[in-house]
């Protein structure tokens, strides 16, 4: 489960830290470890699907996976449009949650299949969607409004 | 920081081995044919050939709904349900009228929690229930070592009566802090754990007795980790309440026990209400069944009450001083040799002092679903996370910890397992100095 792309994000976790501007923050826990995250997006253009992250911020708390996937969460979904983020949100959703049995497209996910391991390990798979639910629930909040 | 020695056992030795071969799920393999170490009894233990054997027997030739009918299975079902009530109550010193089953020890407590609850509300309480009142002004005293279980029935309890909570604060080393005594002439509740689940800690409940009684508190004992590894006497410690679960002591989930003083039982409102519970039922009202009874409301768990029995018979056999020699001896060597480990912190005391089989601790530089993720892939199983004590978990400033506990199946060899578990987890993680 551990591969090296991984460990690589877990140790150097890229667009780390919370920033301005956002239209939203939130913050998730895992209650079952207490692992912790604190998300800020920020949205700019468009409305609803068409609107681009600008921005996926975050302060995280917690294991290698849910480091590392919070991590690559921001190089996959920021310059995006919210339509394709959730898509690529959605594919990596079913390969963490698919018990192996998805297969998992490279060129959607690039560096996230790393996390295709995850779907082995239930008790892990939470802690792979920690970040990238994060910052679902972040974007429906600044598109009802925001939370600054 | 004083480091103790294992106690050691001369003449109180075990056959582990044998006592392995009664669990059969012992001999299975994980994880690619890697042989399980099961180090989390803390959580649930497991059963043995004998408590299945129990359970399965009942199944196949006395089952029917106990207190009920007249039939031949209905007898002899009742019977076997009382008898198991009769050797669990004599297993923690208790008189057969003060063990209430429950579904687990959540329950147990939710139920004296509920009891006041409805002693406090509005008028017409039966007058007998009136020494449960609570309201503003009142105080609850818990612990800040508690598991959840018996924090938030409090934390509820004061909510809905106005009471107000307080609790004792954690030394350094994982003791209770005693010193800062909530308890004062308010204090109507003080609700502690008998060992704590994170930190092994085992808080003199008889001086905590003492003062709740001082002030005339009642006292609520969660006994969960003391019950299934030591031997205790109910009646001796002076608790007013107490709770244990199946589960945790080789018997079957889906029972628990609370213990109450029976003068005490006898006065507590009911929780929850139905059939079995009665004495009398009119549509205007009913009249209730002395306790026990009174708090079995509807068909109670039966098989899992004979497989309870079993498991106190299963333990009695053994001796729980020699379960408690046994299971001390591991818990001395596995603080021994994890505080030897570079990196390593215990959380809780760290010697085996006044303190139970269970070991928590940190990894620097290693989040504990980590660590557990490489003792996984060996086979090793332990709790990690906050372990139902996120409160505690704060006090010491972490967010989660790695625990190993351990039951009387438990061997050296598992715990140098764990060792050497731990150092590879470090390796990977390349936190090895």
């Amino acid at each position: 489960m551990y591969q090296e792309i991984i460990l690589d994000h877990y140790r150097r976790p890229h667009g780390h830290g919370l920033r301005e501007p956002f239209e939203a923050e939130v913050h998730h826990v895992n209650p079952t470890c207490g692992d912790e995250v604190t998300v800020r997006v920020h949205l700019s253009g468009g409305e609803g699907l068409d609107a681009k992250v600008e921005d996926l911020s975050y302060d995280a708390l917690g294991c290698s996976i849910s480091q590392a996937a919070t991590s690559v969460a921001h190089d996959l979904l920021v310059g995006h449009t919210v339509g394709e983020a959730f898509e690529t949100l959605d594919a990596y959703q079913a390969m963490v949650q698919g018990r192996g049995k998805v297969e998992p497209d490279e060129d959607v996910l690039d560096d996230a299949v790393a996390f295709a391991g995850v779907a082995a390990y239930p008790a892990r798979v939470k802690c792979a969607l920690l970040g990238w639910l994060a910052f679902k629930d972040a974007v429906a909040q600044a598109q009802a409004g925001g939370t600054p | 920081m004083t480091v103790l020695a294992p106690t050691t056992t001369s003449g109180a030795t075990l056959d582990v081995a044998e006592i392995r071969a009664d669990f059969p799920i012992l001999s299975r393999t994980v994880r690619d044919g890697k042989p399980l170490v099961y180090l989390d009894s803390g959580a649930t233990s497991q059963r043995p050939r004998q408590v299945l054997d129990a359970e399965r027997t009942f199944l196949e030739t006395s089952n029917a709904a106990v207190h009920r009918g007249a039939h031949a299975l209905a007898e002899e079902a009742t019977d076997a349900y009382e008898s198991a009530r009769e050797r669990i109550a004599a297993f923690v010193g208790a008189d057969i009228a003060e063990v209430v089953f429950t579904k687990n020890a959540t329950e147990a407590i939710n139920l004296v929690a509920y009891g006041m609850s409805n002693a406090s509300i509005g008028d017409g309480v039966d007058p007998a229930a009136e020494r449960f009142r609570l309201g503003p002004g009142d105080e609850v005293v818990t612990t800040e070592m508690e598991h959840h279980a018996n924090l938030i029935p409090w934390q509820e309890l004061c909510r809905r009566t106005g009471a107000t909570l307080r609790w004792f604060g954690i030394t350094a080393d994982g003791r209770l802090d005693l010193d800062n005594d909530p308890i004062t002439e308010r204090t109507k509740v003080v609700a502690f754990t008998h060992q704590s689940n994170v930190l092994g800690t085992v808080p003199p409940v008889e001086e905590i007795v003492r003062r709740a009684r001082a002030v005339g508190a009642y006292t609520v004992l969660d006994a969960c980790q003391s019950v299934p590894h030591a031997p205790v006497d109910l009646h001796a410690l002076g608790v007013d309440f107490a709770a244990f679960s199946g589960h945790k002591m080789l018997g079957p989930s889906g029972i628990g026990v609370l213990y109450g003083r029976h003068e005490l039982l006898e006065a507590l409102p009911p929780f929850l209400l139905g059939g079995s519970m009665i004495e009398m039922v009119r549509m205007e009202g009913a009249t209730y069944a002395p306790p026990p009874a009174r708090f079995e409301a509807g068909v109670p768990m039966t098989s899992q009450a004979i497989g309870l029995g079993a498991a106190v018979d299963y333990l009695s056999a053994i001796g729980m001083d020699r379960v408690k020699a046994h299971e001390n001896e591991l818990t001395g060597a596995a603080l021994l040799k994890l505080q030897d480990l570079p990196g390593v912190s215990i959380l809780g005391p760290r010697g085996t002092e006044a303190r139970g089989g269970a070991v928590a601790f940190s990894i620097e530089g290693v989040h504990p679903h980590d660590a557990s993720q490489v003792l996984d892939d060996s086979g090793i199983a332990v709790r990690v996370g906050h372990h139902c004590a996120w409160p505690l978990h704060r006090a010491f400033g972490v967010q989660a910890s790695i625990r190993a506990s351990f039951h009387v199946y438990n061997t050296m060899e598992e715990v140098d397992a764990l060792v050497a578990g731990v150092r590879r987890a470090q390796e990977f993680f390349g936190m090895v100095p």
